[in-house]
């Protein structure tokens, strides 16, 4: 649309560029805070340039955490958050993929019935059911626990639905070249069903895995002990001092480290992602 | 190696949809079977049947002395050809041909060599190593014949196998059905719409038309005998011209042409004639039909001349480039006019005619 015309190649330029700044600028600004001694920030002014705290501010954090405000070490925290959204991550997309894989290829009595509740499931989320659901939680003994962390989360109406369109748009003879082959119906999913949805697969992977990674209501109703706190919850506490100043450069640092494990999954597996859609294969 | 025998078959939809109703049919080892018909016709779902991939409403199909109406289809040794190919796109060529054998247990050996063997009939080793995506549809399909073949199945099941590929891809890949199954000697059934391949392809054709059988028989008695309107219109290109006409001792009116059928008496009163377009011929003088001229198509080795007699169009088949005026008169040798009955389309037959008058040529002996 925009030919050779100076003006207006400098004014898309413009907009893209000042949209990037004020995308970039907040975490800029978080990384740079991160960087300072606790002082730097008495006088109401936040630097703009790097300080010499940034070896100092994160191995504390990393190393001992921040005991007095409750937080216990980050790389605790961020263990626990990586394997409970890793949970989440896998966990929804095995069930929610099986249960695509029930309801588009077997023909059972209510098939419809239970594709529309799993569809109403959508207007639910754990918001919405907290409190019955920790009270489930809390009576199966499942208080700070992983499996408490994990279970109540790990259905997903939404990754099933998509499976489901996935698997409508697979062609039918698959399946029958499949049958005539002598796959049965495990053997199809697993020899042409699964290599098939790699690419939903690792889309949705993205999605989950940055929706459990980013729980903070869940983990912090059910997790009293700081043994399962997860990275989300450990910001909270670094923000939550009584008495006294917030320790900004502290709990930039930990937003710093709470932010680059999702950044490095979509970093990583865009490549996938991007691969599987330039290949396609059907 | 089998036999089929199709016992009085039918197939009800939920809601009481019919789609075929009691086909009888026996298919002898060896034969090469293709079942032809409009869409709709229910010849797919027949097919289908005999693979299992639909359930038998009604009737009793057997492969071989075994029933199999309750067989998977894995069971049934059977092999089927889809008409999108239905190759794995995630697995090369290779594993395509092997799945089928790797799920049946088949030692490593002899997947390799029923492999090779394969892809050597089918010209497609070269390809082994390359995803069904990097192939052409022609090459595709040769895939999806191997992976029939590699099972060594009693049976191929084609379900228009052919009708994604391009006009003159088409016609090579036909040929190379027959030959490879007049090698290989595998009972095959073929499902098309196209007749030219029905004609070509089938040691017997199976005319299908509203889920019924119309007519079973070779090329030649079909195209020569159709047992109806419905067959006369469908096999044969062009089609048959079918006009009404009067019936009246050995006399036959159409339009307002009288043509004599010297002494034979088919039946009096109204009648549905049968004439192909290449038994018609222009004549000279006053004898035969008026007929006017519309439009003209060339095919190259001959034109066909579409117009009008009386009210009722006709198709003729004229050879060479001759000047085509407006009107002429065109006549037809009695013995190859096709009378069917007015009311139902059914062939008018009597013992005498089809003996003496009607020329089917002997079937070219196979091998």
């Amino acid at each position: 649309m925009v030919e050779n015309r100076p003006f207006l190649s400098f004014l898309t330029h413009l907009v893209l560029i000042v949209g990037v700044l004020i995308v970039v600028f907040p975490v800029y600004l978080a990384f740079i805070a991160s960087t300072h001694g606790p002082t730097d920030f008495m006088s109401g002014l936040v630097p703009l340039l790097p300080g010499d705290q940034m070896v100092a501010n994160y191995g504390y954090l990393l190393g001992s955490g921040e005991s007095t405000a409750g937080a216990p070490p980050f790389t605790l925290m961020l263990l626990n958050s990586l394997w409970m959204a890793l949970l989440i991550a896998f966990g929804k997309i095995s069930i929610s993929i099986l249960s695509a894989f029930a309801i588009v290829y077997f023909r059972f009595p209510l098939r419809t019935v239970a594709f529309w509740v799993i569809f109403m499931t959508l207007m639910l989320p754990i918001e919405v059911r907290i409190l019955p659901t920790y009270k489930v939680v809390a009576d199966l003994g499942m208080l700070n626990s992983y499996s408490g962390l994990v279970i109540p989360v790990i259905a997903s109406a939404t990754a099933t639905f998509l499976f489901r369109q996935f698997f409508l748009t697979v062609p039918e003879e698959l399946m029958e070249a499949a049958r005539v082959d002598g796959a049965g119906p495990m053997k199809f999913f697993r020899d042409i069903l699964l290599p098939l949805s790699r690419t939903n697969i690792a889309a949705l992977f993205i999605i989950m895995f940055i929706y459990g990674w980013n729980q903070y209501l869940w983990p912090m109703l059910i997790t009293t002990e700081p043994h399962y706190y997860t990275v989300v919850m450990g910001i909270k506490r670094l923000a939550n001092v009584l008495d006294g100043d917030n320790q900004w450069n502290l709990v930039m640092t930990g937003v710093i480290l709470a932010g680059l494990p999702p950044v490095l999954v979509i970093i990583f597996m865009q490549r996938l992602f991007v691969k599987g859609l330039v290949e396609t294969e059907k | 190696m089998a036999s089929i025998d199709i016992e009085s078959v039918g197939k009800v939809y939920t809601g009481d949809v019919r789609a075929v109703t009691d086909i009888n049919l026996t298919i002898q080892d060896g034969e090469f079977i293709v079942l032809v018909g409009p869409s709709g016709c229910g010849k797919s779902t027949l097919l289908r049947m005999l693979a299992g991939l639909e359930t038998i409403s009604e009737g009793n199909v057997k492969i071989g002395p075994r029933v199999v109406n309750q067989v998977e289809p894995a069971d049934r040794d059977i092999a089927m050809v889809f008409q999108n190919y239905a190759l794995y796109p995630h697995m090369t060529v290779r594993q395509n041909l092997e799945y089928g054998l790797k799920n049946r247990k088949t030692p490593k050996a002899e997947i390799d060599t029923r492999v090779a063997e394969a892809a050597r009939m089918l010209e497609i080793t070269q390809y082994l190593d390359r995803k069904p995506r990097a192939l052409s549809g022609g090459q595709r399909q040769r895939v999806a014949m191997g992976r029939a073949i590699v099972r060594k199945p009693s049976v191929f099941l084609f379900d228009e196998p052919l009708s994604n590929l391009d006009a003159k891809l088409r016609v090579s890949m036909r040929g190379e059905i027959k030959r490879l199954q007049r090698r290989l000697g595998t009972t095959s059934i073929y499902v098309t719409h196209d007749q030219l391949e029905a004609m070509t392809l089938a040691d017997r054709l199976v005319v299908l038309n509203g889920g019924k059988i119309e007519q079973v028989g070779s090329p030649l008695e079909v195209y020569h005998t159709p047992a109806s309107t419905f067959v006369a219109s469908f096999i044969g290109s062009p089609a048959m011209n079918l006009v009404k006409a009067e019936c009246q001792g050995d006399k036959l009116t159409i339009g307002s042409a009288v043509l004599s059928l010297n002494g034979y008496m088919p039946t009096s009163g109204p009648v549905t004639v049968g004439l192909r377009a290449e038994d018609l011929h222009v004549v000279s003088g006053d004898e035969g039909m008026q007929f006017a001229v519309d439009y003209v198509e060339e095919l190259g080795s001959q034109r066909l001349v579409h117009g009008l007699v009386g009210d009722q169009s006709i198709t003729i088949a004229l050879a060479g480039e001759s000047e085509i005026p407006a009107t002429m008169r065109i006549g037809i040798d009695p013995a190859r006019l096709h009378f069917f009955a007015a009311e139902d389309g059914k062939r008018i037959t009597t013992a005498d005619r089809t003996a003496a008058a009607i020329d089917v040529p002997s079937p070219v002996p196979v091998g």
